[in-house]
């Protein structure tokens, strides 16, 4: 490998060229990446749709995605529900207006915290815990083992969770947004006074059937997201336990971030569909 | 002392007494379990193989020696397609896998075994569904996965594992699984990626006589990488005794005809023969990494 030359070396430019340089590969890192995210994502998605399928392995992953994120999920629901309740009524008092706090929490919940939030909370349970398995069972052999037994692992281990996040990512935001509408309501009752069949008639009436789509569109790309950013990062582990900390980190934050940045894109195509 | 009658034909790298020159060619031959032609693969960085040549023929036992990071476990999961060479061309089973999409070359593995070098067992499956993996996936009838799995975990000694998890088993019983996992499916080629490295002499020598069990009873070709130049003289110097159940010197001067070597120095195949070939051998490398 060959260093600066001393001309580079003097070079008032040569810190600049460095820098370039760094720019140009991590550039390069950032478009190969994608280009390898793009081809893992649609090889697991298809998977879908020829044989062999592994069921067992998809109940499975849904009893631990579903069933297993279910507290998370109704925790957060009540509370961010309560909170809004809380946070809408100290606004709306101000213009007389608390009546519609159901119509306000509800329409916000089921339209948008709902989703990220579920999306967001099940990435940060199980994009970690994908990229981890698979990262730890990458640095053992064990994926290597398997495709030496002649098993797919996209096929085993990669469509299974991205099948099971999608599905059950869809029950947990229909929960999510029930428990936020019924953490709403026991503070709209109990903390702030007010009537409770009034919140749910406003929580009601004002729901038109354009609000549940976007709603329950969108969980259905965050599942895809969080269950094949988890899978990929695992999958691509290296360099032993401390890279699959790293995937482990990597997973979570930039299925994170990718679910809000999509939640404002489809956010965008969803009103312009229905307005 | 025997002389191997397979050694005459593969790529003689360094060519042994009585040996022509590297003839690609002549690997090739109808027959061949395995063969590489030119063989190159690099990670981001210089080779890790440049121009590798051999072939296994049927019922041979190929030991690969090198010193560690030489390049030996690549070119084990070269041979069954987990790794795709840059450069060359590798036939397994007479059928070309360096550019064969990744769909077709499962069910070509499923023909082979693979012991690796910590076992890779998995750890959230007993060893009865470890060593039954490939059973379980063809879904075999379960009273029949019982028995096979029994029988070959009374092949390497560890019936009693059966409903263990890999967690309990010490590292040699680990690799033992692992090779019951290998065997249960009667592979026509087995690669074991050093299946002694780091287990202390009494248990790695229980794995050289399973590894010598399955040479002499099963006559299965096969690719054993070491560093451990005792495991590998010890495979050719002894053979496995069906009537004592345990191995036995050959006698004084005879080595194993079927059980040749090859040893890999910076990147490139530097020997193929014979054990009397290598300890003859006036190879630099060859030299110092037997003294």
């Amino acid at each position: 490998m060959h260093g600066p030359s001393p001309r580079e070396r003097r070079s008032p430019f040569s810190g600049k060229h460095m820098a370039i340089d760094t720019i140009d590969r991590t550039a390069k890192q950032l478009v190969l990446t994608i280009q390898d995210y793009s081809l893992f994502a649609a090889r697991a998605f298809m998977n879908l749709f020829t044989e062999p399928r592994y069921w067992p392995e998809y109940l499975v992953q849904a009893d631990i995605i579903g069933f297993g994120s279910l507290s998370i999920v109704v925790l957060s629901g009540l509370s961010t529900g309560g909170v809004l309740a809380l946070q809408s009524a100290a606004t709306l008092s101000a213009f007389g207006a608390t009546a519609v706090t159901g119509q306000f929490v509800s329409l916000t919940m089921i339209r948008e915290l709902g989703p990220v939030l579920t999306g967001v909370m099940v990435s940060g349970r199980n994009a970690s815990s994908m990229a981890s398995e698979l990262g730890s069972m990458v640095v053992t052999e064990q994926i290597d083992a398997m495709r030496a037994l002649g098993v797919d692992p996209m096929r085993k281990l990669v469509t299974p969770r991205i099948f099971a996040s999608i599905s059950m990512l869809f029950f947990l935001t229909i929960v999510a947004d029930a428990c936020g509408i019924a953490g709403g309501g026991l503070v709209t009752v109990f903390m702030n006074h007010q009537n409770g069949t009034q919140y749910l008639d406003m929580a009601w009436e004002h729901l038109r059937y354009p609000d549940i789509i976007q709603g329950l569109v969108k969980p259905l790309f965050f599942g895809y997201i969080l269950s094949s950013i988890g899978c990929f990062y695992g999958m691509r582990t290296s360099g032993g336990t401390e890279g699959v900390g790293r995937s482990t980190i990597q997973a979570v934050v930039w299925a994170s971030v990718i679910i809000i940045f999509v939640d404002f894109l489809l956010t965008q195509l969803l009103l312009s569909l229905f307005t | 002392m025997n002389v191997n009658p397979a050694s005459a034909q593969p790529v003689p790298v360094e060519p042994g007494p009585g040996q022509s020159a590297q003839n690609p060619a002549a690997a090739f031959a109808a027959g061949q379990v395995v063969a590489f032609r030119n063989v190159s693969i690099a990670f981001d960085g210089p080779p890790v193989l440049e121009d590798v040549s051999f072939s296994i023929a049927p019922g041979e036992t190929r030991i690969l020696l090198g010193p560690a990071g030489v390049g030996k476990s690549v070119l084990l999961k070269l041979t069954n397609g987990l790794l795709r060479p840059d450069q060359g061309s590798i036939l397994l089973f007479g059928e070309e896998i360096s550019t064969m999409p990744e769909e077709k070359l499962f069910p070509l593995r499923t023909r082979t075994g693979m012991v690796f070098q910590e076992g890779a067992l998995f750890d959230s499956l007993t060893v009865r569904d470890n060593v039954a993996y490939q059973l379980i996936q063809e879904r075999v009838d379960d009273d029949e996965i019982d028995l096979r799995v029994r029988k070959a975990l009374r092949f390497v000694e560890l019936e009693e594992t059966f409903d263990y998890y890999p967690a309990s088993l010490s590292g040699g019983m680990k690799r033992r699984v692992a090779i019951a996992r290998a065997l249960i499916r009667q592979p026509e080629l087995l690669l074991y990626d050093s299946p002694t490295g780091g287990l202390d002499p009494v248990t790695s020598t229980t794995i050289i006589e399973l590894v010598m069990k399955q040479r002499d009873v099963y006559r299965t070709p096969s690719l054993l990488v070491t560093h451990r130049l005792q495991d590998a003289f010890t495979l050719c110097s002894h053979r496995f005794d069906p009537q004592q159940g345990r191995m036995v010197p050959l006698p004084q001067g005879e080595t194993d005809p079927n059980t040749t070597f090859l040893m890999l120095a910076e990147s490139r195949l530097i020997f193929d023969g014979s054990l009397q070939e290598l300890v003859h051998s006036e190879n630099k490398f060859v030299r110092e990494f037997l003294e």
